[in-house]
């Protein structure tokens, strides 16, 4: 890999653009694709690049299907995570979600919990959630967990959250509560397919006690949204009583 | 094809150590997971980095093929060519690499120029 272009790479990730870079697997050949435009030493004609825009917009990185040579290599910008609470639970979140690859933002208009003592190492959005929100803008590379535990916070930003195509929207509380807040929402005439894609009580059932733990059942959900995959299913120890009928 | 979610532990820019321990006049390979059948330990996309000092960071599998690939990845950084190389159950190199995990796993190894 030329020099130049690593740079040029590097630069394109730094500005948070979706990049890929395209190598000809039989001698090393290499373009790089930002945003329409192409450079390197290896030409790729119309119908490839645009394979390789279509390999950009699905987060997939692989050989090419009309050209099994070519091995294209996504750099999109880093899935985010927004945090509607700057709450207890959020102080072991942010730095979990941020190890595991996440652009972590988190929204909270009261000062005495979001400030830099309480999150040192992350971007702390001021403002009411429905606004926050709306101007974060999430995309379906996003995920919002509501954790404030406070409707007048949490519903607005639920209200935006699940207008937009985000990948994950969890929210905070028991079954009594989600129950409540399910009939606050319908009230307030969110229908019924929306309200389904809210995962609450948030988590995985793993039996989360602490902080960290709820935040490893957040996370574990999340990674589960993310990649598809089915619901975990509890293996279920054989009956003693029942072994011994037979 | 496997998929790969872009998402590499905290603070981990493999790229960038790469291009400074270029930039500090080392001379760098990378190499990168392309494609992957069956049961892999490390999805298409992840890249393991190797300097002339055998500084190493990242993986391309759980740690079995490392050895193998890096001895190519000398050999590239010494003046080869770049080099697809290909690590699975049906091959004997593969095994006597250990990947035992039932899969088949293809790497590209290139020096950074």
């Amino acid at each position: 890999m030329k020099r130049a272009l690593l740079e040029a790479l590097q630069t394109a990730r730094a500005e948070k653009r979706p990049t890929a870079l395209v190598t000809d697997l039989t001698g090393g050949r290499q373009a790089l694709m930002i945003a329409g435009t192409h450079q390197g030493d290896l030409a790729l004609s119309d119908d490839l690049r645009a394979a390789v825009e279509e390999a950009i917009r699905a987060d997939r990185s692989g050989p090419l299907a009309a050209d099994e040579n070519l091995f294209v290599h996504v750099h999109n910008p880093p899935l985010r995570l927004i945090v509607v609470g700057a709450v207890h639970i959020s102080q072991a979140l942010v730095p979990m979600a941020q190890l595991a690859g996440y652009e972590v933002l988190v929204v909270d208009p009261r000062k005495a919990w979001a400030n830099a003592e309480r999150f040192p190492d992350v971007a702390l959005v001021d403002g009411w959630p429905d606004e926050a929100l709306r101007n974060l803008d999430p995309d379906h590379r996003s995920a919002v967990v509501v954790l404030t535990h406070d409707p007048k916070l949490d519903d607005p930003a639920l209200g935006v959250a699940l207008a937009s195509p985000a990948f994950y929207i969890g929210a905070l509380g028991s079954k009594k509560t989600h129950g409540k807040r399910l009939e606050r929402l319908r009230e307030a005439e969110v229908d019924d397919s929306a309200l389904a894609r809210i995962h609450g009580p948030i988590g995985l059932a793993i039996g989360a006690k602490s902080p960290a733990e709820i935040s490893i059942a957040i996370l574990a959900q999340m990674t589960q949204a993310l990649h598809g995959a089915p619901p975990l299913v509890r293996a279920v120890p054989p009956d003693p009583g029942a072994v011994a009928a037979q | 094809m496997a998929e790969q979610a872009s998402l590499t532990p905290r603070g981990e820019d493999l790229l960038a150590e790469a291009l400074r321990w270029r930039n500090e006049g080392h001379t760098v390979a990378l190499a990168t997971v392309v494609s992957t059948w069956g049961s892999s330990p490390r999805p298409v996309g992840s890249q393991l980095i190797v300097d002339d000092k055998l500084r190493l960071q990242g993986s391309v599998s759980g740690g079995c093929i490392e050895g193998a690939v890096v001895h190519e990845a000398q050999q590239i950084m010494a003046g080869a060519p770049p080099k697809l190389l290909e690590f699975g159950v049906s091959d004997e190199q593969a095994w006597e690499v250990g990947l035992a995990c039932g899969g088949t796993i293809r790497v590209f190894v290139e020096a950074v120029e």
